[in-house]
């Protein structure tokens, strides 16, 4: 008991806390910390390489095979090391970004599709579509993400169509979830019963009011989202489902550098490194922007 | 203070208990049906898909089967019939218990699963529990500490959560499979088996657990009932293992249902890595050679998981807050 004093005494010093003012928060936002700024900076770097790959890496090119230049570890010539071409792996990359994001973005997008349209019927069509809606949550919840990826893959063919179709669909149920509390939530606010008594139609009350209203959490949730996508996307395309080897895809290098890991570390660190470092990077921006939404709404 | 009191508050008792029971049973039979639907889900859409069914079962397309071969194994599957009536053969079946015969190991899928849910289930469960760990004592140890401290738990938890798991996998295979022999890096016959595979799962989601439960204690600990508690003489440890965490567990509870279908998901990968024994596997397996009668099976082990977590979460939810209890839920 008497070891954990000195504990107590500092833990309730440091419980003084002060209010929480929308100021000093909002303040504390403007003044980005460098987890914020390193991470703004890192997603600047990777939009460069989708929009100018050769910019960034200097005119490399990341098919370009050079038998006698395999295996090397990292050094000046090649910072990440080559693979078992004697591709350059940060070249690849760098033009593996583009594929990456555009995976991340476009099944974070889809699941928001779906999920809207699911929150707005469950939470606005009336107790048997919210019962109905939640049900078909569950469904979609309890259904292996895997399946559906590799079903969509033997209709679709490989590359990274399927693969953006499949993780958006499998992370749709999660922000369902979240869109259909926001609805229920927004649905009764006396802005909305307002509006109702205003005679607005429904259209434009759920255009203007509902769904602006329920949006701003999923904001955040949707940031998140988008890294996890990242690595949804990139389990996938490791266990084949992505674009076929060649490629220059993240997860598709990482799936093809498993085999070379006793001897060749490289070949999986880099990659797998970039894709943990963008999905820190929009989890940061999505704290910061979470903490600024908090600081308004207080 | 009065016998009428005392009475009124019994049978509010009373009510509550019999509240709880309807609630599980209709969870219960609500899981039944997103079972029943998740099943029906799967048999169309595996026979939708574009493949032939029939050189599957004869050993894939590399197979030159004779036609005879060919009309003897669609009558034995059954699969000239219509595709409603397959999936009403199935249904009944399933209620026998019959799960079918698996197209390319011509073994019971009853069997295959008996043989291949364990594995999973404990590296599953494993990691799950190595997750708790985890999480709690980065929570524990780091909330609401000196600033240094708090800020160092929380970055780690993030840095954590954002780690892929089948990199995660490699990484480990390397650094103490193969750099530092400390870890068979195959197999799943011995318990040091689990040690990587185990960590590869359990570190991502410790991270996701870790911030929830992090935001929740932070929220709680700034409620009066601590400072009250912390009033009455009680040591810091007590009060938040007694008083504060209780309240911030029900988030990371409501998480471990879902986290749970994630970890099968994950075992995916994290066996095909590891050379795992387990469902996982066999789903790929099953899925990309077309064995339907597998794949609908492994489906069945998912999906009833997932239920039975969510179940789990209901009654544990039920456990840490007695609000939940009442019967107007």
């Amino acid at each position: 008991m008497s070891a954990s004093l000195p504990a107590v005494t500092a833990a309730t010093t440091a419980d003084v806390v002060p209010p929480a003012t929308g100021f000093r928060r909002s303040a504390a936002f403007r003044r980005p910390g460098p987890g914020l700024l390193l991470a703004t900076g890192f997603l600047v770097f990777l939009l460069l390489g989708c929009v100018a790959p050769s910019l960034v890496t200097a005119g490399g090119d990341p098919f370009r095979i050079a038998p006698h230049e395999a295996f090397r570890p990292p050094g000046w010539a090649h910072p990440f090391g080559t693979d078992q071409s004697g591709r350059d792996i940060f070249v690849r990359i760098v033009f593996g970004a583009r594929e990456s994001l555009l995976v991340g973005v476009g099944a974070t997008g889809i699941a928001m599709m779906v999920a809207v349209t699911l929150g707005l019927l469950g939470g606005l069509g009336g107790h048997l579509a919210e019962r109905a809606v939640r049900w078909l949550l569950q469904v979609m919840f309890s259904f292996p993400v895997l399946i559906l990826a590799l079903l969509l893959s033997a209709g679709l063919g490989h590359g990274i169509w399927p693969l953006v179709l499949a993780t958006g669909l499998g992370s749709s149920a999660g922000y369902g979830r979240l869109v259909l509390s926001q609805v229920l939530a927004v649905r009764d606010a006396p802005y909305v019963e307002a509006a109702r008594a205003l005679g607005h139609s429904p259209a434009r009350i759920v255009h203007r009011h509902v769904l602006p209203n329920a949006m701003r959490p999923l904001v955040v949730a949707v940031m998140l989202g988008v890294g996890q996508a990242i690595i949804w996307s990139a389990s996938l395309s490791f266990l084949g489902l992505g674009a076929p080897p060649p490629a220059a895809e993240w997860g598709t290098m990482l799936s093809m550098g498993r085999d070379f890991v006793a001897n060749a570390w490289w070949l999986t660190a880099f990659p797998g490194a970039f894709v943990v470092m963008t999905v820190l990077s929009t989890t940061a921006i999505g704290h910061a922007l979470q903490r600024h939404l908090e600081s308004r709404a207080a | 203070m009065s016998a009428s009191t005392a009475i009124a508050s019994r049978s509010g008792g009373a009510r509550t208990w019999r509240g709880v029971a309807v609630l599980l049973l209709r969870r219960v039979l609500l899981g039944l049906s997103v079972l029943l639907a998740a099943v029906t889900l799967a048999f169309f859409a595996l026979h939708v898909v574009p493949g032939d069914v029939v050189s599957a079962i004869l050993g894939g397309p590399a197979a030159n089967p004779t036609p005879e071969a060919v009309a003897a194994a669609i009558r034995e599957y059954g699969l000239d019939r219509p595709l409603i009536v397959q999936y009403l053969i199935y249904l009944v079946g399933l209620l026998h218990g019959d799960l079918g015969r698996s197209f390319t190991q011509h073994l019971p899928v009853a069997l295959i699963l008996r043989e291949q849910v364990g594995p999973t289930l404990l590296l599953t469960f494993w990691a799950l529990i190595l997750a708790w760990a985890l999480a709690l004592l980065s929570v524990l140890g780091t909330t609401r500490r000196r600033p240094w401290l708090s800020r160092l738990g929380a970055t780690l938890e993030t840095v954590a959560a954002a780690m892929p798991p089948f990199w995660l996998g490699i990484l480990l295979l390397f650094s103490f499979s193969f750099a530092m022999p400390l870890f068979p890096p195959a197999g799943s016959d011995r318990l040091s088996t689990l040690v990587l595979p185990g960590l590869a799962m359990a570190i991502p989601l410790a991270g996701f657990l870790a911030r929830v439960t992090r935001e929740a204690l932070e929220l709680a600990l700034e409620q009066p009932f601590i400072l009250s508690a912390r009033m009455r003489g009680l040591g810091d440890l007590s009060v938040r293992l007694r008083h504060a965490l209780r309240h911030a567990l029900l988030p990371g509870i409501a998480l471990s249902a879902w986290a749970l279908g994630a970890l099968v998901g994950n075992a995916v990968v994290v066996e095909v890595i590891f050379s795992r024994k387990g469902i996982g596997r066999q789903l790929f397996l099953a899925v990309s050679t077309q064995d339907i009668p597998l794949a609908m099976g492994i489906v069945l082990v998912v999906s009833a998981c997932y239920v039975l977590s969510n179940l789990a979460a209901d009654v544990l939810s039920l456990w840490a807050d007695p609000r939940l209890r009442s019967s107007r839920r």
